[in-house]
């Protein structure tokens, strides 16, 4: 399994994490002094991005960003706070689409489907792309409930019988199950940090995306609940492609890939790794 | 001296108080050496000084001015001839009153006796030494409770938590005095209830189907024995109350979604202050509105169909309350969506909901108990709104389903009880207090019933 980790010189702003680029990022926008490190391109990628920009009103968030993600592959993005890796991973399934003020240049592709083009259906978008959210977020419905929204809203299951088989099958795959199964009507609220993080991957895994895409998913959790999530990432990227940002260098480590961490080839990468921006 | 002099004095007592705390607090400090060995800071000695000059003598204050009129009451009738003292309750009350309006300057001599002139002299004396009295205790005591809360100013006197204290206590009793109020108008409400209730059986009241208050005020008088059924009155009520919600609750809660998930933030800055005007328009606007707008046309209409409408309808009334109420429900309803956490949002729409899915499914139910709450607030304005009724719906007790008959509601019917000469014995008139009550029992039951609801369907988000 190969996995790649990014870092803020390969997305957005790299700028503002240089000690040159002063107070003001914006001033250094037409400064292009980052580049992407790590491999951003593989053959036959499940999504590609090429030159996306993106704007909030008239700030720039992301620059010129050209990067692939590979079919069952767990890609993990790294960076300071506020350079633009959940911005990215949100235009991933249009979820910046809900901010008015937000605009997206640039060609992001689905299996070969720009999900920019003008008839793409976000609602379809979002079953095949799917999110974790960084504070565990369970509708305050039962645990059940939880995990069967999606599957009903798209029509997944045709009888009860066989909702109750994708409701255990998520909450097996997102190891959950067997701490759940006796309480499957409690509030998903009741549950622990760690537990509702899961019950939300449960949520996203049940309507069979292709692709999740998790924002911090471990960044509200204790060593503990944080260490159990890894572990699943790494079993469910065997089915998922996984786009994951993160601010924990071990989680960017999953599987083989040292390269980025082991040589940096930029010297921005190289001072944000060795923490002297921290 | 007046009591808002008197006051006046007593916040100046309170603030040189706080100000000599102060000062004491600096001068203990630099005599055990430095202001970090007392126990709080300075500002707290001078509260708590404030507090103790100010609030025992605010208290003998309202004493006093509680117990003042009687007192002197009592002094002046001792005074009075044995004669004029046999006299009965309600005499005495009235021939004091005299000796009270005169000495007060209000009236003039010419229709009072001898006696009453000198006790008028009396009365009046018996004030000014009150009220000097009231002034100098008033000032004495605050400024004993200012030097005795100065007198302990020490480095172990723990001021802050004795102020942090006084504090608790003074809010307790505000909520005290406003439940106390709560209480006393159930309570009076209640026993002139039961005084109409000695006339007239309570099963009469609750189960008879005529509402007729019409009672021989004198026992040579010809008229009606009269019937006091309030089912008519409860069924109008809840028909109006009931066309008027089905108007409210559904425009005002969709309006509150599309405005809260939907329009632009310009139109809602707009569209809100719009609606809250409506909210401001007197209730009586909207009764002729009804009356002389809504009615005529409604009755047209249902005429151009074939319907016999009555000129005043229960069907104009609820309409227009409808409309009166569908600010309340908007706002509220609006605040509580916005309420629900964005995570909820983000959380479905990633899932592949679509926006009015996720209204359906996970905003509505996360905001239901406050929606609940606004929609009660909306019936109870509904059920205690008199003036659209009285214009709009007529007076006429009768009992039907019909919308498009004149009924009318309790709220009315206490109204017209009570308004004009009327005796206040009279089950006529004690019938409006037996209204009162069951027009609170409705609402308590109301809002048991929507606890119970909340309760139940609740979906609560962190």
């Amino acid at each position: 399994m190969n996995s790649i980790a990014v870092t803020a010189d390969g997305i957005g702003e790299a700028g503002a994490s240089s000690p040159e680029a002063g107070l003001d990022i914006h001033d250094h926008s037409d400064v292009k002094d980052y580049e992407t490190v790590g491999e951003p391109f593989v053959e036959d990628p499940k999504m590609s991005a090429r030159n996306v920009n993106v704007y909030y009103a008239d700030k720039q968030a992301i620059m010129d960003v050209s990067l692939d993600i590979g079919k069952n592959e767990v890609i993990a993005m790294i960076g300071p706070s506020g350079c633009g890796k959940s911005t990215f991973l949100r235009t991933l399934n249009r979820m910046n689409d809900i901010i008015p003020i937000c605009r997206v240049e640039g060609n992001i592709n689905l299996e070969d489907q720009d999900i920019y083009r003008g008839d793409q259906d976000t609602v379809l978008l979002r079953a095949r792309v799917g999110m974790v959210f960084q504070k565990p977020n369970p509708f305050p419905k039962s645990i059940y409930e939880n995990v069967a929204y999606g599957p009903r809203i798209h029509g997944l299951a045709h009888s009860k019988a066989e909702l109750d088989e994708i409701v255990e099958k998520s909450l097996r795959r997102a190891s959950l199950f067997d701490e759940v199964k006796d309480a499957l009507d409690k509030p998903g609220t009741g549950l622990s940090g760690g537990q509702q993080q899961r019950l939300c991957i449960a949520r996203a895994i049940a309507v069979s995306p292709e692709v999740i895409l998790m924002d911090e998913p471990c960044s509200a959790l204790d060593p503990i609940a944080t260490a159990r999530i890894e572990e699943l990432i790494d079993e469910l990227k065997e089915r998922y492609t996984i786009a994951i940002v993160t601010h924990s260098m071990q989680q960017a480590e999953v599987g083989d890939t040292k390269e980025v961490f082991t040589m940096p080839k930029h010297e921005l990468t190289e001072n944000y790794i060795t923490g002297r921006f921290g | 001296m007046q009591t808002s002099t008197v006051f006046l004095v007593l916040v100046a007592l309170s603030f040189v108080g706080f100000l000599v705390g102060r000062k004491r607090s600096h001068a203990v400090a630099a005599g055990v050496g430095g202001m970090h060995l007392l126990h709080s800071l300075p500002k707290h000695y001078g509260y708590m000084a404030a507090l103790w000059a100010g609030l025992p003598a605010l208290l003998l204050l309202v004493l006093w001015m509680a117990f003042e009129a009687r007192v002197v009451h009592n002094l002046v009738v001792a005074e009075l001839p044995a004669q004029v003292q046999q006299l009965h309750h309600s005499e005495l009350g009235l021939y004091y009153n005299q000796i009270v309006s005169y000495a007060t300057g209000s009236s003039d001599a010419t229709l009072l006796d001898e006696n009453q002139l000198s006790a008028a002299e009396h009365y009046r004396e018996l004030m000014s030494n009150s009220g000097l009295m009231k002034a100098l205790l008033v000032c004495l005591v605050a400024i004993i409770g200012a030097l005795l809360a100065v007198q302990r100013v020490s480095p172990a006197l723990r001021a802050r938590n004795h102020v942090e204290n006084i504090f608790k206590w003074i809010l307790f009793t505000c909520s005290f005095i406003a439940v106390l109020t709560t209480l006393g108008i159930v309570l009076s409400v209640l026993f002139e209830a039961l005084r109409f209730f000695q006339s007239i059986p309570v099963t009469d009241f609750l189960f008879g189907l005529q509402w007729s208050p019409q009672m021989a005020i004198r026992i040579d008088q010809v008229a009606a024995s009269g019937s006091f059924g309030f089912v008519p009155l409860l069924v109008g009520t809840l028909l109006i109350s009931m066309v008027a919600m089905v108007i409210a609750v559904p425009v005002g809660l969709m309006s509150a979604i599309y405005l809260s998930e939907y329009a632009s933030r310009q139109f809602r800055a707009v569209t809100k202050p719009l609606l809250e005007i409506l909210a401001g328009v007197p209730t009586v606007v909207y009764g002729f509105f009804a009356a002389l707008t809504v009615a005529p046309f409604i009755r047209e209409l249902g005429e151009s169909m074939g319907l016999t409408v009555a000129s005043e309808s229960a069907l104009a009334a609820g309409l227009v309350m409808g409309i009166m109420i569908i600010p309340f429900v908007l706002s509220l309803s609006d605040d509580i969506i916005n309420a629900v956490p964005d995570s909820m949002r983000e959380a479905s729409l990633g899932m592949g909901a679509t926006m009015s899915e996720t209204i359906r499914k996970v905003l509505l139910p996360a905001a239901l108990p406050g929606i609940v709450g606004g929609i009660l607030l909306a019936v109870s304005r509904a059920i205690g709104e008199t003036m659209i009724v009285v214009m709009a719906a007529g007076l006429s007790a009768k009992l039907t389903a019909n919308p498009l008959e004149a009924v009318t509601t309790i709220t009315v019917q206490i109204v017209t009880l009570l308004v004009g000469d009327q005796e206040f014995d009279s089950p006529k008139t004690l019938a409006a207090f037996a209204l009162g009550l069951v027009l609170f029992f409705v609402t308590l039951l109301l809002n048991i019933v929507a606890l119970y609801v909340v309760r139940k369907y609740r979906e609560q988000y962190e």
